[in-house]
Protein backbone atom coordinates (compact mmCIF):
# COMPACT_ATOMS: atom_id res chain seq x y z
CA UNK A 1 0.00 0.00 0.00
CA UNK A 2 2.57 2.35 1.00
CA UNK A 3 4.50 1.29 -2.12
CA UNK A 4 1.97 2.09 -4.20
CA UNK A 5 1.58 5.26 -2.32
CA UNK A 6 5.00 5.99 -3.38
CA UNK A 7 5.27 5.60 -6.92
CA UNK A 8 2.35 7.50 -7.71
CA UNK A 9 3.64 10.05 -5.89
CA UNK A 10 7.13 9.72 -7.79
CA UNK A 11 5.08 9.35 -11.10
CA UNK A 12 3.31 12.64 -10.47
CA UNK A 13 5.94 14.82 -9.06
CA UNK A 14 8.19 13.64 -12.21
CA UNK A 15 5.54 14.38 -14.86
CA UNK A 16 5.13 18.01 -12.72
CA UNK A 17 8.70 19.04 -13.44
CA UNK A 18 8.67 17.64 -17.40
CA UNK A 19 6.24 20.19 -17.98
CA UNK A 20 8.42 22.75 -15.98
CA UNK A 21 6.40 25.59 -17.85
CA UNK A 22 3.53 24.99 -16.28
CA UNK A 23 4.59 24.66 -12.42
CA UNK A 24 5.03 28.48 -12.48
CA UNK A 25 1.52 29.59 -13.99
CA UNK A 26 -0.70 28.85 -10.04
CA UNK A 27 2.17 31.28 -8.99
CA UNK A 28 2.40 33.47 -11.51
CA UNK A 29 -1.81 34.26 -11.13
CA UNK A 30 -1.17 34.06 -7.32
CA UNK A 31 1.15 37.13 -7.66
CA UNK A 32 -1.06 38.78 -10.37
CA UNK A 33 -3.83 39.00 -8.34
CA UNK A 34 -2.33 40.32 -5.46
CA UNK A 35 -0.26 43.01 -7.78
CA UNK A 36 -4.09 44.11 -8.78
CA UNK A 37 -5.21 45.14 -5.46
CA UNK A 38 -2.62 48.03 -4.73
CA UNK A 39 -3.84 49.66 -7.85
CA UNK A 40 -7.65 48.75 -7.66
CA UNK A 41 -8.13 50.08 -4.17
CA UNK A 42 -4.96 52.56 -2.71
CA UNK A 43 -1.49 52.22 -2.63
CA UNK A 44 -1.67 53.65 0.78
CA UNK A 45 0.17 51.32 3.55
CA UNK A 46 -2.53 51.65 6.09
CA UNK A 47 -4.99 50.72 3.73
CA UNK A 48 -2.80 47.83 2.47
CA UNK A 49 -1.72 46.56 5.98
CA UNK A 50 -5.69 46.14 6.75
CA UNK A 51 -6.46 44.02 3.43
CA UNK A 52 -3.53 42.57 2.83
CA UNK A 53 -4.46 38.91 5.07
CA UNK A 54 -7.72 38.45 3.20
CA UNK A 55 -6.38 39.90 -0.07
CA UNK A 56 -3.68 37.27 0.36
CA UNK A 57 -5.87 34.61 1.25
CA UNK A 58 -8.33 35.28 -1.48
CA UNK A 59 -5.85 34.82 -4.16
CA UNK A 60 -4.43 31.41 -2.54
CA UNK A 61 -7.44 30.01 -2.87
CA UNK A 62 -8.08 31.02 -6.62
CA UNK A 63 -5.15 30.04 -7.42
CA UNK A 64 -5.55 26.87 -5.48
CA UNK A 65 -8.71 26.05 -7.57
CA UNK A 66 -7.23 26.95 -10.91
CA UNK A 67 -4.16 24.46 -10.12
CA UNK A 68 -6.36 21.86 -8.98
CA UNK A 69 -8.77 22.01 -11.99
CA UNK A 70 -6.44 19.51 -14.08
CA UNK A 71 -5.60 17.27 -11.11
CA UNK A 72 -7.29 14.61 -12.63
CA UNK A 73 -7.47 15.60 -15.87
CA UNK A 74 -4.94 14.01 -18.04
CA UNK A 75 -5.20 10.95 -16.19
CA UNK A 76 -8.60 10.86 -17.32
CA UNK A 77 -8.15 11.54 -21.10
CA UNK A 78 -5.21 8.78 -21.09
CA UNK A 79 -7.24 6.15 -19.36
CA UNK A 80 -4.45 5.54 -15.83
CA UNK A 81 -7.51 6.94 -14.17
CA UNK A 82 -9.04 3.95 -14.95
CA UNK A 83 -6.19 1.55 -14.09
CA UNK A 84 -6.33 3.55 -10.49
CA UNK A 85 -9.91 2.65 -10.08
CA UNK A 86 -9.62 -0.79 -10.89
CA UNK A 87 -6.09 -1.63 -9.16
CA UNK A 88 -6.68 -3.60 -6.02
CA UNK A 89 -4.78 -0.88 -3.96
CA UNK A 90 -7.64 1.71 -1.93
CA UNK A 91 -8.26 4.51 -4.29
CA UNK A 92 -8.55 6.43 -1.26
CA UNK A 93 -4.98 6.18 -0.75
CA UNK A 94 -3.93 6.81 -4.20
CA UNK A 95 -6.04 10.04 -4.55
CA UNK A 96 -4.32 11.28 -1.55
CA UNK A 97 -0.90 10.72 -3.14
CA UNK A 98 -2.17 12.67 -6.01
CA UNK A 99 -3.25 15.19 -3.73
CA UNK A 100 0.22 15.48 -2.09
CA UNK A 101 1.55 15.83 -5.24
CA UNK A 102 -0.27 18.36 -6.64
CA UNK A 103 0.08 20.52 -2.72
CA UNK A 104 4.38 19.84 -3.47
CA UNK A 105 4.18 21.93 -6.76
CA UNK A 106 1.76 24.36 -6.35
CA UNK A 107 0.85 24.23 -2.21
CA UNK A 108 4.41 24.84 -1.34
CA UNK A 109 5.85 27.41 -3.91
CA UNK A 110 3.33 29.93 -2.87
CA UNK A 111 4.26 29.30 0.73
CA UNK A 112 7.80 30.46 -0.68
CA UNK A 113 6.10 33.35 -2.82
CA UNK A 114 3.82 34.67 0.52
CA UNK A 115 6.23 36.72 2.26
CA UNK A 116 7.49 38.05 -0.59
CA UNK A 117 3.81 39.10 -0.96
CA UNK A 118 3.23 40.14 2.55
CA UNK A 119 6.03 42.71 1.85
CA UNK A 120 4.67 44.55 -1.10
CA UNK A 121 1.20 44.72 0.96
CA UNK A 122 3.01 46.31 3.78
CA UNK A 123 2.34 43.61 6.34
CA UNK A 124 4.44 44.02 10.21
CA UNK A 125 6.86 41.03 10.54
CA UNK A 126 4.66 38.98 12.77
CA UNK A 127 1.69 38.94 10.39
CA UNK A 128 4.04 37.49 8.01
CA UNK A 129 4.65 34.54 10.63
CA UNK A 130 1.46 34.07 11.12
CA UNK A 131 0.78 33.94 7.07
CA UNK A 132 2.85 31.27 6.63
CA UNK A 133 1.82 29.48 9.52
CA UNK A 134 -1.86 29.76 8.54
CA UNK A 135 -0.64 28.96 4.51
CA UNK A 136 1.41 25.89 5.94
CA UNK A 137 -1.88 24.41 7.54
CA UNK A 138 -4.52 25.99 5.14
CA UNK A 139 -3.08 24.62 1.17
CA UNK A 140 -3.21 21.58 2.13
CA UNK A 141 -6.76 21.81 3.22
CA UNK A 142 -7.64 23.81 -0.30
CA UNK A 143 -6.02 20.97 -1.97
CA UNK A 144 -7.92 18.27 -0.10
CA UNK A 145 -11.33 20.02 -0.23
CA UNK A 146 -11.20 20.90 -3.37
CA UNK A 147 -10.32 18.02 -4.98
CA UNK A 148 -13.26 16.62 -4.10
CA UNK A 149 -14.78 19.13 -6.24
CA UNK A 150 -12.49 18.39 -9.06
CA UNK A 151 -13.45 14.70 -8.63
CA UNK A 152 -16.93 15.17 -9.26
CA UNK A 153 -16.41 17.60 -12.37
CA UNK A 154 -13.94 15.44 -14.41
CA UNK A 155 -16.18 13.93 -16.73
CA UNK A 156 -17.33 16.93 -17.93
CA UNK A 157 -16.14 19.61 -20.51
CA UNK A 158 -16.63 22.48 -19.10
CA UNK A 159 -15.83 21.72 -15.38
CA UNK A 160 -14.14 25.03 -14.57
CA UNK A 161 -16.57 27.77 -13.36
CA UNK A 162 -18.60 24.59 -11.90
CA UNK A 163 -15.85 23.74 -10.25
CA UNK A 164 -15.86 27.39 -8.15
CA UNK A 165 -19.22 27.31 -7.94
CA UNK A 166 -18.97 24.13 -5.64
CA UNK A 167 -15.81 24.49 -4.01
CA UNK A 168 -15.76 28.43 -2.84
CA UNK A 169 -18.52 27.78 -0.26
CA UNK A 170 -16.59 25.18 1.18
CA UNK A 171 -13.74 27.28 1.70
CA UNK A 172 -15.17 30.04 3.56
CA UNK A 173 -14.27 28.30 6.88
CA UNK A 174 -10.59 27.86 6.16
CA UNK A 175 -10.55 31.66 4.70
CA UNK A 176 -12.47 33.03 7.98
CA UNK A 177 -10.14 31.56 10.30
CA UNK A 178 -6.82 31.64 8.43
CA UNK A 179 -6.91 35.55 7.69
CA UNK A 180 -8.51 36.07 11.48
CA UNK A 181 -5.58 34.55 12.70
CA UNK A 182 -2.98 36.75 10.70
CA UNK A 183 -5.30 40.40 11.52
CA UNK A 184 -5.09 38.77 15.38
CA UNK A 185 -1.24 38.03 14.92
CA UNK A 186 -0.57 42.01 13.02
CA UNK A 187 -2.60 43.39 15.98
CA UNK A 188 -0.18 41.29 18.55
CA UNK A 189 -2.65 38.89 19.56
CA UNK A 190 -2.72 35.23 20.58
CA UNK A 191 -3.24 33.39 17.36
CA UNK A 192 -3.28 29.88 18.79
CA UNK A 193 -7.24 28.95 18.83
CA UNK A 194 -7.56 29.92 15.55
CA UNK A 195 -3.95 27.55 14.73
CA UNK A 196 -5.48 24.79 16.42
CA UNK A 197 -8.72 24.94 14.70
CA UNK A 198 -7.64 25.04 11.18
CA UNK A 199 -5.11 22.02 12.13
CA UNK A 200 -8.19 20.09 13.14
CA UNK A 201 -10.00 21.19 9.76
CA UNK A 202 -6.77 19.57 8.20
CA UNK A 203 -7.16 16.49 10.54
CA UNK A 204 -10.78 16.11 9.55
CA UNK A 205 -10.02 16.38 5.66
CA UNK A 206 -7.40 14.28 5.84
CA UNK A 207 -9.32 12.00 7.56
CA UNK A 208 -12.68 12.11 4.84
CA UNK A 209 -11.75 13.80 2.01
CA UNK A 210 -9.74 10.86 0.42
CA UNK A 211 -12.74 8.58 0.85
CA UNK A 212 -15.03 11.39 -0.49
CA UNK A 213 -12.35 11.79 -3.41
CA UNK A 214 -12.39 7.87 -4.00
CA UNK A 215 -16.54 7.44 -4.63
CA UNK A 216 -16.84 10.44 -6.26
CA UNK A 217 -14.38 9.44 -9.08
CA UNK A 218 -15.87 5.78 -8.91
CA UNK A 219 -19.25 7.80 -10.04
CA UNK A 220 -17.42 9.95 -12.40
CA UNK A 221 -15.83 7.29 -14.07
CA UNK A 222 -18.33 4.83 -14.51
CA UNK B 1 -43.03 -2.18 7.29
CA UNK B 2 -40.33 -3.56 5.16
CA UNK B 3 -42.30 -5.08 2.40
CA UNK B 4 -44.52 -1.95 2.34
CA UNK B 5 -41.03 0.21 2.08
CA UNK B 6 -39.54 -2.14 -0.45
CA UNK B 7 -43.01 -1.78 -2.69
CA UNK B 8 -42.93 2.19 -2.11
CA UNK B 9 -39.44 1.96 -3.60
CA UNK B 10 -40.56 0.86 -6.82
CA UNK B 11 -41.50 3.98 -9.14
CA UNK B 12 -44.49 2.56 -10.43
CA UNK B 13 -46.33 2.26 -7.03
CA UNK B 14 -44.85 5.48 -5.53
CA UNK B 15 -46.53 6.85 -8.63
CA UNK B 16 -50.07 5.52 -8.19
CA UNK B 17 -50.12 6.11 -4.40
CA UNK B 18 -48.16 9.49 -4.75
CA UNK B 19 -51.46 10.20 -7.04
CA UNK B 20 -53.86 9.39 -4.53
CA UNK B 21 -52.20 11.79 -1.93
CA UNK B 22 -51.82 14.90 -3.71
CA UNK B 23 -54.94 16.50 -3.68
CA UNK B 24 -55.49 15.54 0.03
CA UNK B 25 -52.47 17.02 0.48
CA UNK B 26 -52.53 19.79 -1.76
CA UNK B 27 -56.44 20.49 0.20
CA UNK B 28 -54.55 20.53 3.33
CA UNK B 29 -52.28 22.74 2.23
CA UNK B 30 -53.93 25.63 1.51
CA UNK B 31 -56.14 24.85 4.73
CA UNK B 32 -53.78 25.59 6.64
CA UNK B 33 -51.87 28.31 4.99
CA UNK B 34 -55.08 30.00 5.38
CA UNK B 35 -55.79 29.75 8.55
CA UNK B 36 -52.07 30.38 9.37
CA UNK B 37 -52.18 34.03 7.73
CA UNK B 38 -55.42 34.59 9.13
CA UNK B 39 -54.06 34.23 12.80
CA UNK B 40 -50.66 35.71 11.84
CA UNK B 41 -51.98 38.60 9.98
CA UNK B 42 -55.58 39.79 11.56
CA UNK B 43 -55.93 37.90 14.86
CA UNK B 44 -52.57 37.86 16.71
CA UNK B 45 -51.53 41.34 18.68
CA UNK B 46 -48.95 44.01 16.92
CA UNK B 47 -45.59 43.58 18.70
CA UNK B 48 -45.40 46.00 21.17
CA UNK B 49 -41.36 46.68 19.58
CA UNK B 50 -41.97 45.92 16.00
CA UNK B 51 -45.60 47.12 15.66
CA UNK B 52 -47.20 45.50 12.52
CA UNK B 53 -44.28 44.99 10.69
CA UNK B 54 -42.86 42.08 12.87
CA UNK B 55 -45.69 39.94 11.21
CA UNK B 56 -43.29 39.13 7.93
CA UNK B 57 -42.05 36.49 10.48
CA UNK B 58 -44.74 34.27 9.63
CA UNK B 59 -43.12 33.43 6.41
CA UNK B 60 -39.34 34.27 7.10
CA UNK B 61 -38.81 31.99 10.10
CA UNK B 62 -40.99 28.81 8.63
CA UNK B 63 -38.95 29.34 5.26
CA UNK B 64 -35.68 29.32 7.09
CA UNK B 65 -36.78 26.23 9.15
CA UNK B 66 -37.52 24.50 5.87
CA UNK B 67 -34.52 25.77 4.10
CA UNK B 68 -32.37 23.56 6.76
CA UNK B 69 -34.82 21.28 7.16
CA UNK B 70 -34.67 20.33 3.44
CA UNK B 71 -31.23 20.02 3.02
CA UNK B 72 -31.06 17.37 5.98
CA UNK B 73 -33.84 15.83 3.95
CA UNK B 74 -31.70 15.62 0.66
CA UNK B 75 -28.23 14.67 2.45
CA UNK B 76 -30.44 11.49 4.13
CA UNK B 77 -31.84 10.27 0.71
CA UNK B 78 -28.40 10.58 -0.69
CA UNK B 79 -27.06 8.70 1.97
CA UNK B 80 -29.98 6.20 1.72
CA UNK B 81 -28.92 6.20 -2.57
CA UNK B 82 -25.17 5.99 -2.41
CA UNK B 83 -25.76 3.09 0.80
CA UNK B 84 -28.57 1.08 -0.91
CA UNK B 85 -28.50 2.53 -4.60
CA UNK B 86 -32.44 3.20 -4.27
CA UNK B 87 -34.27 5.05 -7.19
CA UNK B 88 -36.57 6.67 -5.79
CA UNK B 89 -34.36 8.20 -2.65
CA UNK B 90 -32.28 9.68 -5.80
CA UNK B 91 -35.48 10.98 -7.40
CA UNK B 92 -36.65 12.69 -4.45
CA UNK B 93 -33.43 14.55 -4.08
CA UNK B 94 -33.34 15.80 -6.97
CA UNK B 95 -36.89 17.15 -6.67
CA UNK B 96 -36.05 18.57 -3.35
CA UNK B 97 -33.15 20.89 -4.30
CA UNK B 98 -35.13 23.46 -6.14
CA UNK B 99 -37.62 23.85 -3.50
CA UNK B 100 -34.99 24.12 -1.34
CA UNK B 101 -32.78 26.67 -3.01
CA UNK B 102 -36.54 28.83 -3.25
CA UNK B 103 -37.31 28.38 0.47
CA UNK B 104 -33.98 29.94 1.01
CA UNK B 105 -33.93 32.66 -1.41
CA UNK B 106 -37.54 33.24 0.55
CA UNK B 107 -36.21 33.42 3.62
CA UNK B 108 -33.11 35.83 2.63
CA UNK B 109 -35.49 38.66 0.64
CA UNK B 110 -37.93 38.12 3.71
CA UNK B 111 -35.01 38.94 5.69
CA UNK B 112 -33.81 41.81 4.04
CA UNK B 113 -37.49 43.40 4.19
CA UNK B 114 -37.79 43.01 7.74
CA UNK B 115 -34.00 44.11 8.17
CA UNK B 116 -34.87 47.73 6.38
CA UNK B 117 -37.37 48.61 9.35
CA UNK B 118 -35.86 47.10 11.98
CA UNK B 119 -32.01 47.55 11.59
CA UNK B 120 -32.25 50.21 8.85
CA UNK B 121 -30.18 48.26 5.82
CA UNK B 122 -31.29 45.83 3.64
CA UNK B 123 -28.44 43.72 4.21
CA UNK B 124 -25.88 43.41 6.98
CA UNK B 125 -23.17 40.90 7.40
CA UNK B 126 -24.94 39.11 10.63
CA UNK B 127 -24.22 35.52 11.29
CA UNK B 128 -27.34 33.78 10.73
CA UNK B 129 -28.14 36.14 7.35
CA UNK B 130 -24.68 35.01 6.43
CA UNK B 131 -24.79 30.83 6.46
CA UNK B 132 -27.91 31.51 5.07
CA UNK B 133 -26.29 32.76 1.88
CA UNK B 134 -23.53 29.86 1.71
CA UNK B 135 -26.54 27.64 1.93
CA UNK B 136 -27.97 29.13 -1.08
CA UNK B 137 -24.45 28.86 -2.62
CA UNK B 138 -24.51 25.36 -1.40
CA UNK B 139 -27.95 24.84 -3.06
CA UNK B 140 -27.19 26.71 -6.30
CA UNK B 141 -23.72 24.64 -6.24
CA UNK B 142 -25.86 21.33 -6.32
CA UNK B 143 -28.35 22.33 -9.13
CA UNK B 144 -25.35 23.65 -11.45
CA UNK B 145 -23.75 19.97 -10.77
CA UNK B 146 -26.39 17.37 -11.57
CA UNK B 147 -27.80 19.77 -14.51
CA UNK B 148 -24.67 19.67 -16.21
CA UNK B 149 -23.88 15.75 -15.67
CA UNK B 150 -26.17 14.10 -18.40
CA UNK B 151 -26.94 10.54 -17.34
CA UNK B 152 -29.32 11.20 -14.71
CA UNK B 153 -28.35 8.68 -12.49
CA UNK B 154 -24.67 9.60 -12.04
CA UNK B 155 -25.86 13.42 -12.03
CA UNK B 156 -27.92 12.40 -9.00
CA UNK B 157 -25.26 10.07 -7.55
CA UNK B 158 -22.49 12.69 -7.89
CA UNK B 159 -25.36 15.14 -6.61
CA UNK B 160 -25.18 12.86 -3.68
CA UNK B 161 -21.93 13.03 -2.84
CA UNK B 162 -21.88 16.88 -3.02
CA UNK B 163 -24.53 16.60 -0.45
CA UNK B 164 -22.80 15.01 2.26
CA UNK B 165 -19.74 16.95 1.77
CA UNK B 166 -21.98 20.06 2.24
CA UNK B 167 -23.93 18.26 5.25
CA UNK B 168 -20.82 17.72 6.81
CA UNK B 169 -19.37 21.50 6.45
CA UNK B 170 -22.50 23.21 7.13
CA UNK B 171 -22.23 23.34 11.22
CA UNK B 172 -18.48 23.96 10.54
CA UNK B 173 -19.68 27.00 8.18
CA UNK B 174 -22.34 27.75 10.37
CA UNK B 175 -19.93 28.15 13.79
CA UNK B 176 -16.82 29.49 11.69
CA UNK B 177 -19.62 32.17 10.49
CA UNK B 178 -20.44 32.72 13.71
CA UNK B 179 -17.31 33.08 15.48
CA UNK B 180 -16.10 35.72 12.53
CA UNK B 181 -19.28 37.62 13.23
CA UNK B 182 -19.08 38.10 17.20
CA UNK B 183 -15.06 39.26 16.15
CA UNK B 184 -15.89 41.74 13.28
CA UNK B 185 -19.36 42.97 15.30
CA UNK B 186 -20.34 45.72 12.67
CA UNK B 187 -21.17 48.88 14.93
CA UNK B 188 -24.39 49.08 13.56
CA UNK B 189 -25.60 45.90 14.26
CA UNK B 190 -28.53 45.96 16.86
CA UNK B 191 -29.50 42.52 17.21
CA UNK B 192 -32.12 42.60 18.94
CA UNK B 193 -32.42 39.88 21.73
CA UNK B 194 -34.76 36.91 21.53
CA UNK B 195 -37.58 37.71 23.15
CA UNK B 196 -39.49 34.32 24.49
CA UNK B 197 -42.28 34.68 21.80
CA UNK B 198 -46.10 35.15 23.14
CA UNK B 199 -48.42 32.37 22.71
CA UNK B 200 -50.90 34.65 20.64
CA UNK B 201 -47.82 34.63 18.54
CA UNK B 202 -46.29 31.19 18.25
CA UNK B 203 -49.83 29.57 17.69
CA UNK B 204 -49.40 31.59 14.23
CA UNK B 205 -46.02 30.58 13.62
CA UNK B 206 -46.31 26.73 14.24
CA UNK B 207 -49.07 26.83 12.13
CA UNK B 208 -47.15 28.27 9.12
CA UNK B 209 -44.58 26.01 9.55
CA UNK B 210 -46.80 22.87 9.38
CA UNK B 211 -48.54 24.34 6.22
CA UNK B 212 -44.84 25.39 4.52
CA UNK B 213 -44.08 21.51 5.52
CA UNK B 214 -47.21 20.06 3.84
CA UNK B 215 -46.48 22.68 1.30
CA UNK B 216 -42.94 21.31 0.56
CA UNK B 217 -44.29 17.81 0.66
CA UNK B 218 -47.07 18.15 -2.13
CA UNK B 219 -44.89 19.91 -4.62
CA UNK B 220 -42.01 17.47 -3.82
CA UNK B 221 -44.76 14.84 -4.52
CA UNK B 222 -45.48 16.32 -7.50
CA UNK B 223 -42.18 17.17 -9.18
CA UNK B 224 -40.57 13.73 -8.26
CA UNK B 225 -44.18 11.97 -10.37
CA UNK B 226 -43.08 14.10 -13.63
CA UNK B 227 -39.35 13.23 -12.83
CA UNK B 228 -40.35 8.84 -12.43
CA UNK B 229 -42.35 9.20 -15.49
CA UNK B 230 -39.58 11.11 -17.43
CA UNK B 231 -37.14 8.68 -16.24
CA UNK B 232 -39.42 5.24 -16.87
CA UNK B 233 -41.05 6.98 -20.28
CA UNK B 234 -39.51 3.62 -21.83
CA UNK B 235 -40.98 1.09 -19.56
CA UNK B 236 -44.07 -1.05 -20.29
CA UNK B 237 -46.03 0.94 -17.57
CA UNK B 238 -45.82 4.51 -18.63
CA UNK B 239 -46.19 3.78 -22.03
CA UNK B 240 -49.70 1.51 -20.46
CA UNK B 241 -50.26 4.70 -18.79
CA UNK B 242 -50.30 7.15 -21.81
CA UNK B 243 -52.33 4.57 -23.99
CA UNK B 244 -54.78 4.25 -21.59
CA UNK B 245 -55.33 8.34 -21.58
CA UNK B 246 -54.91 8.88 -25.02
Amino acid sequence: MLQSFNALLKRDLLLAFRHRGELANPLLFFLMIVTLFPLGVSPEAVVLRKIAPGVIWIAALLAALFSLENLFRSDFEDGALEQMLLSPQPLSILVLAKVLAHWLVSGLPMLLLAPLLGLLLAMPESAIAALELTLAIGTPLLSLIGAIGVALTVGLRRGGVLLTLLIMPLYIPVLIFATNAVTAAAAGMPIAGQIYFLASLLVLALTLAPLAIAAALRISVS
Amino acid sequence: MWPFLHKLASPRYFYDISGKFIPWLGGLTVITLLAGLYFGLVEAPPDYQQGESYRIMFIHVPSAWMSMFIYVLMALWSGINLIWNIKLADVMTVSSATLGASFTLLALVTGSLWGKPMWGAWWVWDARLTSELILLFLYLGYIALVSAIEDRRTAARAGGVLILVGVVNIPIIHYSVEWWNTLHQGPTVTKFDKPSIHVSMLIPLLIMAVGFNLYYLTVVLMRARVEVLDRERRSAWVRELFARQE
